[in-house]
């Protein structure tokens, strides 16, 4: 019986994604759908849990989670491996598929099954076309745009049988250690999880606007993100980049306040549900992409716009 | 210490969207009035490797797989003072553990290696896999997403981009890194003398390793319908336009 192995990392609503994802294409398959597990256990509505456990593994270590889940794939032998296209994912997937001799398609946001097999679809050149791949190997290593598939529910497994995996792993294997960490210190939410974004681009002039989008961000329980223009000006963190460059955003609400719309933004906010534009450039290629938009100079429009809000809010 | 850069020339990706054309039945794009260029983050790998040449004396080796105008992105590694250009000539439309065997090949050919830089994705295809696949297939520590490395001793400590964040990595050389774009790495503009020079200078071309059957088959490729028109907000002024968005955003559950 074919079988979908979804790789869970620590992010339990990414794992829910990929479950969902598999069970969207199971059915027509006739495949079971499982899930690798590196580390502490897990409890994940699959029918096996597949669970590497080594105290080498309870720390993310590329190297030894690529030696386990090359452990995992020789005792499953799935048809089809799902990995969360996060940073992690973007690493392991095509070393994996590499090790594997399989196939590997990246950033996919759906799959299909044509003629019995997996049709993964991807957005490419910077998000204007979308390309579908069929798998010409045996096995077919994925992985998923966060934040485009229907999770599963969060129940606990029922029936899942967990079955432990023989590890040969030791510590020289890992050829890179995280010497430091630095993390961003944002209030509020972070851009890719953002529901809301607003975002500023060239047509703000300079930093001093970004405070009144900050302002109206923290209004609507939103973040703030800024096109790459804004960012190479050095008029806000790279970190705030949204686009191909930068941070891909799936927010149902993008407000874009004088930025163009050039492609590699566009692509970063291909999965947004509601794009709305306020630009004073009638031409400018951004109002090619959004649902809603506002031709005038954004000075005229943002603080009647935050008034407004504030009102609708009620706060 | 030697570089490998590993570059690619693309389609224009700044081809605005209502220009961008493809050819459905073939699978690929039409190139039209398009340019050919060189991928962004191929260039941010390349400013990289040329800084670090002139802050450690490392010698940079520009390798691209392409047909014979892909010459053209090399001129331009040349002229931004890579010491040496490698063209492998391969069809460039081939899956990512072909383009990445045929890479390890020229680049063992060119050895030895200490470091090899790549964009972390190309701008045409959006894969983002040869870069960790030729670690692989080079046998070679690996480090995806990364920007500002420095070299400490026989290891590199670079800067990895992570959900929230950075995580600063110690890698063991030999190693492949897939750089992401920066404010360090910010392309130079090659000075006029570079870039005449690099029109002078030699490409070396080696044939690439038979390709197996592909492991993945583009099946299809079509542009997304975008649905509908905007809805441009009407108003006698800005304050006019604004109120009537917020009643739509209202409307709309968006708030």
């Amino acid at each position: 019986m074919a079988e979908i192995l979804i790789v869970a990392g620590q992010n339990r609503k990414a794992a829910l994604e990929l479950i969902g994802a598999a069970r969207g294409i199971a059915e027509t398959l006739g495949a079971r759908v499982t899930a690798a597990v590196c580390g502490a256990a897990q409890d994940l509505p699959v029918q096996t849990i597949y669970h590497a456990e080594s105290p080498l593994l309870n720390a993310y270590q590329p190297d030894l989670y690529l030696a386990a889940l090359t452990a995992v794939v020789k005792q499953a032998a799935p048809d089809l491996i799902l990995l969360a296209h996060d940073a992690q994912g973007q690493e392991l997937g095509p070393r994996l598929a590499a090790r594997l001799g399989a196939g590997c398609v990246t950033d996919c946001i759906g799959f299909e099954v044509k003629d019995g097999k997996v049709l993964a679809r991807k957005p490419v050149f910077g998000g204007k076309a979308v390309a579908g791949y069929l798998p010409g190997s045996a096995t077919l290593v994925a992985t998923v745009r966060p934040r485009t598939q229907a999770p599963a529910a969060d129940e606990p497994g029922v029936g899942t049988e967990v079955m432990p995996v023989a590890l040969t792993l030791s510590e020289s294997m890992g050829l890179t250690r995280v010497v430091d960490q630095i993390r961003e210190v944002a209030a509020g939410p972070k851009l890719e999880e953002a529901r809301i974004v607003i975002s500023g681009g060239r047509g703000l002039g300079g930093p001093e606007p970004f405070a009144e989008l900050q302002r109206f961000a923290e209004l609507v329980g939103g973040a703030v993100g800024a096109s790459r223009a804004a960012c190479d000006a050095g008029w806000v963190p790279s970190s705030w980049q949204v686009g191909q460059t930068g941070k891909m955003v799936a927010p149902d609400l993008y407000i874009a306040i004088g930025i163009s719309g050039a492609s590699q933004h566009l692509a970063g906010i291909s999965s947004a549900k509601n794009v709305i534009a306020i630009n004073k450039d009638a031409e400018a290629p951004i109002f090619k992409r959004a649902t809603l938009g506002v031709v005038a100079d954004y000075k005229t429009v943002l603080p009647t716009l935050i008034d407004q809000c504030r009102q609708i809010l009620g706060r | 210490m030697k570089i490998a850069v590993c570059i690619k020339q693309i389609l224009d990706p700044e081809v605005a969207p209502k220009d961008f054309k493809i050819d459905a039945a073939a699978k690929l794009p039409i190139r039209g009035q398009a340019k050919m260029v060189l991928s962004s983050f191929d260039e941010n790998a390349l400013e990289t490797a040329i800084q670090l040449k002139e802050s450690n004396g490392a010698k940079v080796a520009a390798v691209c797989l392409g047909p014979k105008e892909a010459d053209e992105a090399l001129r331009r590694a040349l002229a931004m003072t890579a010491d040496e250009a490698i063209r492998i000539d391969a069809p460039i439309d081939q899956d990512a553990q072909s383009l990445a065997a045929a890479l390890a090949e020229a680049i063992k050919g060119a050895g030895p290696v200490d470091l090899v830089l790549v964009g972390r994705q190309a701008g045409d295809w959006d894969r983002g896999q040869v870069g960790p696949m030729l670690a692989e297939a080079l046998g070679y520590a690996c480090v995806t997403a990364s920007f500002q490395p420095e070299l400490k001793g026989d290891k590199l400590q670079v800067r990895h981009e992570v959900e929230g964040g950075v995580d600063v990595v110690e890698v063991t050389l030999p190693a492949v890194v897939a750089i992401t774009n920066h404010g360090s790495n910010v392309p130079r503009i090659p000075k006029v003398k570079d870039t005449m020079m690099a029109m002078r200078k030699p490409i070396a071309v080696v044939a690439a390793p038979a390709a197996g059957a592909p492991l993945v088959i583009r099946e299809e490729l079509s542009i997304p319908q975008q649905d509908g028109e905007c809805e441009i907000i009407p108003g006698d002024d800005g304050p006019a336009k604004a109120a009537a968005l917020a009643e739509r955003l209202k409307d709309l559950k968006l708030l």
